[in-house]
């Protein structure tokens, strides 16, 4: 056996399926206004936050779940999901990371993630988040000398009231739909950034989730904050163990760029697919939204999305000041019976505002994958432009690829234009390719990662090759 | 609006020779569209085209019973010139002549088929209002291997008689083998305020060819949905044209199932629209088995504060290998108020296919007027120019050249 083949055969089987034998604080089963104070208080919120948390419980109430999309599920019982759980040796948090449990030291060592020298080497500053509670974060020092602020949000919360007070809730309210208010009333944990003005940030800056504790809604929250002129790229990678039983995954994301800022956001999404046979797996339920608040702002999103059971996500831009430019990019990979809904909003609402959207779908095995995206030009919107591509390739006659666009244009002065094609890799190419010694598998391999590369492209260096290693892992087996 | 839908109801049915199994089928849809009522924007299908809330906006009370024991007196007038063509004349929505002068008797065969019900897919409450009020409904068959000499007229006249009704039309088309049928839609609109109806079904059997025209040019203030439904089979072609023009609200639907190897369907759309009006074309293209092939283009011209809609759906069935589907529309804003929305669809369970859409809307190109107006042009003639360039594009697609002729004088466009 050859290193190549060996290497696929590791990969092949879920790399990140262990899960890690660490004590668990848990909330009572359920959701109530007792569990969300209990998140509350075992977080030490302040009053402000628990109004805010109840408020979206409110909602929620009144809110059914939507079942527009096109990946069905089974019902899902929130009353039987735990929807706080903290590893118990972080109830007195490590000062530094050599206070770390071993053990959690370990699974990220499995998961890759270089939290110590190899994050210096890297260059990254790293927010791991393990079920839900922020584990250390590095870089923190030198990220502290330029004003930047990057921490748990729930620190954030204690620390900086101001801010989060201001922001949180601004780009997606507690008003919004099912998930969203339901993460708004149960969130536990995830990245809080503030880039202040005129600040270029001089690193990546990246977050790793990890669901770990079994039957545990996974509820991150996100906020960042990029202040004038100020410049800040942030990866996002999330893994999963391998469980039976689905579990829900729903975090928001909010940015907000203010004048002339920048904020590229980038995921890489690996959450454990489920089984050959469709079983188990995560629901991949992620609200993520991105105002562009001031003029010359720019917001682009990248993702790679190649696991979960369900992906149902739509990154967006509102762009509300003039001139704003809103990105997305977006590589979406379904296998076995993985379902995909995903795409991406474009709302112009101020003048001269420019957005483009690059998908690509992938559909192998028995999958099913559904792009489904929305373009709105507001009358207000002069002279704005919008450019959509969405391309599909399937992999056999058992799995789809849909495209569903929404196109609304209610200004004379802007222009819209959208192409989507769908086919197959072609017999020609795979010949052509076969022909100079590659084998079948690596010549899908070299056609699917041409076909991706536009967005790839788009990926800051340490993702790119990772993402390209994940699109060849993906469709393993799906030849032939 | 309920209890004057079962008192018309009554009424209608009184004046029928019903048996009590069709009137109970009748009672049935009507209970159905009770309960449902008009679409409205919750329904994904009626999303961008909120048809009970543009009835309430422009009718009002609505009224359901159509006296049709009285006959109207045929106005030759809107007959079209200088084509001879068969003709069906429905006024007020009561069928008050079928003609088919230029034709083999033998060959087309009307058959009286009023007791039979509309039972599409992806159809919604109007076939169920439809149903409980359609009176008669005829099914012309054109036997095999029968080619029509002459194109068919239906037209669709109004006159001021009626005000703020419902009227329900029903034709039932069927093409046997090898024969073909060129049928053109006509709307003339004398009265105000009405809500029309229509369902076609079409059902072309091996090599049979359907060419099918709808024209609603002439301005009015009449809102109006048609539904053709069309299943092909092998080798069949279906072309159907449509011009979206004249009423204030008007939405077509074509439902298309390929079930037969080497079918094609050709849908072409034109919108051109002024004022307030609110037009609509949803297409649903079934590729159902092999080798099967659909192409549409659906162009607009939108000015004052007219809003168009295009809602085109490419469903591939995983046994439909081979599908060629192709889906273009575009759009022109003249002004600020207008409004194009668009929602092209690919729902695609088949790996060997060729099938993309594209959708493109926006303003006039102000570097091909400057281009005309340095060679002498003035604002006006360059923009009529670039405008009718622009449609001509799909007139160009119809193919039979009679009628490409009659619709370019119809609708002024000179080459």
């Amino acid at each position: 056996m050859d290193n190549r083949q060996k290497e696929i055969n590791n990969l092949k089987d879920y790399k990140y399926g262990f899960s890690t034998e660490i004590e668990n604080i848990q909330a009572p089963k359920g959701l109530n206004e007792g569990v969300i104070k209990f998140i509350s208080n075992i977080k030490k919120e302040p009053a402000w936050m628990l109004e805010f948390r109840l408020k979206a419980f409110e909602r929620f109430k009144v809110l059914k779940e939507p079942d527009w999309q096109k990946p069905k599920f089974p019902k899902i019982d929130y009353q039987d999901l735990y929807y706080y759980s903290a590893p118990k040796s972080m109830k007195d948090k490590p000062k530094s990371l050599d206070e770390l449990d071993p053990k959690l030291l370990e699974t990220y060592k499995k998961l890759g993630i270089p939290l110590q020298e190899q994050a210096r080497l890297n260059g990254i500053a790293v927010d791991a988040v393990f079920d839900s509670v922020s584990v250390a974060t590095t870089f923190k020092d030198e990220l502290t000398k330029q004003g930047i602020i990057f921490c748990p949000i729930s620190e954030a919360i204690q620390n900086h009231p101001e801010l989060v007070k201001k922001y949180l809730g601004s780009v997606i309210p507690t008003s919004d739909h099912f998930f969203a208010t339901l993460n708004s009333a149960v969130f536990t944990d995830g990245s809080f950034v503030y880039i202040p003005e005129g600040v270029r940030c001089p690193m990546e800056l990246s977050t790793y989730f990890r669901i770990n504790a079994s039957n545990t809604g996974q509820f991150e929250r996100t906020l960042i904050i990029a202040d004038k002129g100020s410049y800040v790229s942030y990866l996002e990678g999330c893994t999963a163990p391998m469980r039976d039983e689905n579990q829900l995954h729903a975090a928001n994301v909010e940015l907000v760029a203010l004048d002339d800022a920048e904020i590229k956001y980038s995921t890489v999404q690996n959450w454990y697919p489920g089984d050959q046979d469709g079983k188990g797996g995560i629901y991949n339920f992620v609200t993520k939204r991105g105002l562009c608040k001031g003029k010359n702002s720019k917001i682009s999103w990248t993702q790679v999305e190649t696991g979960s059971a369900i992906t149902w996500k739509y990154p967006s831009c509102i762009l509300k000041g003039d001139n704003s430019v809103g990105e997305f990019y977006s590589i979406a990979i379904t296998n076995n019976h993985q379902k995909a809904d995903t795409g991406t909003k474009m709302i112009h609402l101020g003048k001269n505002t420019k957005s483009k959207i690059i998908s690509k779908g992938i559909s192998a095995g028995s999958s099913d994958m559904t792009y489904r995206g929305l373009v709105d030009i507001s009358s207000k919107a002069k002279n704005s432009t919008n450019y959509t591509q969405c391309d599909s390739l399937l992999m056999g006659n058992k799995c789809g690829a849909h495209t569903v666009p929404y196109i609304k244009n209610k200004n004379s002065e802007s222009n819209i234009a959208h192409e989507a094609t769908t086919s197959k890799i072609s017999e020609e190419q795979l010949h052509y390719c076969q022909q100079r010694g590659l084998n079948p598998e690596e010549a899908v391999g070299l056609i699917v990662n041409g076909f991706c590369k536009e967005v790839l492209q788009q990926l800051p260096m340490e993702f790119a090759v990772e993402a390209q290693k994940l699109v060849g892992i993906s469709l393993e087996g799906s030849v032939g | 609006m309920k209890e004057q839908l079962q008192k018309d109801f009554y009424n209608s049915i009184k004046n029928l020779s019903l048996s009590q199994k069709d009137i109970e089928i009748k009672k049935f849809c009507l209970d159905n569209f009770l309960d449902k009522g008009f679409p409205n924007k919750k329904e994904e299908d009626w999303k961008f085209s909120d048809l009970n809330q543009i009835i309430k906006n422009n009718i009002g009370e609505l009224s359901f019973y159509n006296d049709q024991a009285s006959t109207n007196k045929v106005d030759t007038s809107v007959f079209v010139d200088g084509l001879e063509h068969n003709k069906i004349v429905f006024i007020n929505g009561r069928i008050e002549k079928i003609d088919f002068e230029y034709e083999k008797k033998d060959q087309i065969e009307i058959i009286d088929q009023s007791e039979t019900i509309n039972e599409f897919e992806n159809s919604n409450s109007l076939s169920d209002l439809n149903n409980a009020f359609t009176n008669k409904c005829f099914k012309i068959l054109v036997k095999k291997g029968y080619q029509l000499a002459k194109p068919l007229i239906i037209y669709h006249t109004t006159n001021s008689k009626i005000w703020s009704k419902n009227i329900n039309l029903r034709l039932n088309f069927e093409l046997d083998k090898d024969s073909s049928l060129r049928l053109i839609d006509l709307f003339n609109d004398v009265s105000e305020k009405n809500f029309l109806n229509i369902f076609y079904n079409f059902e072309l059997k091996e090599n049979a060819v359907l060419k099918n025209y709808k024209v609603d040019k002439f301005e009015n203030k009449n809102i109006k949905y048609s539904f053709n439904n069309i299943d092909q089979e092998k080798n069949s072609i279906s072309e159907t044209f449509i011009l979206s023009s004249g009423s204030n609200f008007s939405k077509n639907e074509i439902n298309c199932n390929l079930n037969g190897v080497y079918a094609s369907a050709f849908v072409n759309g034109v919108f051109s629209l002024n004022n307030d009006k609110h037009h609509e074309i949803r297409s649903i293209i079934n590729h159902l088995t092999e080798n099967t092939k659909s192409y549409q283009l659906i162009k607009s011209v939108l000015e004052q504060s007219s809003k168009a809609v295009y809602q085109g759906k490419i469903f591939v069935n995983s046994d439909a290998q081979k599908t060629d589907g192709y889906q273009l529309s575009k759009a022109i804003l003249l002004n600020k108020e207008s409004e194009f929305n668009a929602k092209p669809e690919l729902e695609i369970y088949a790996d060997d296919v060729k099938c993309s859409h594209g959708s493109a809307s926006g303003s006039l190109n102000e570097d091909s007027i400057f281009y005309l107006m340095s060679r002498g042009l003035n604002y006006h003639q360059s923009r009529e120019l670039l405008i009718n360039g622009f449609l001509l594009d799909v007139v160009e697609k119809i193919t039979d050249s009679e009628i490409k002729n009659l619709i370019k004088n119809m609708i002024g466009i000179k080459e």
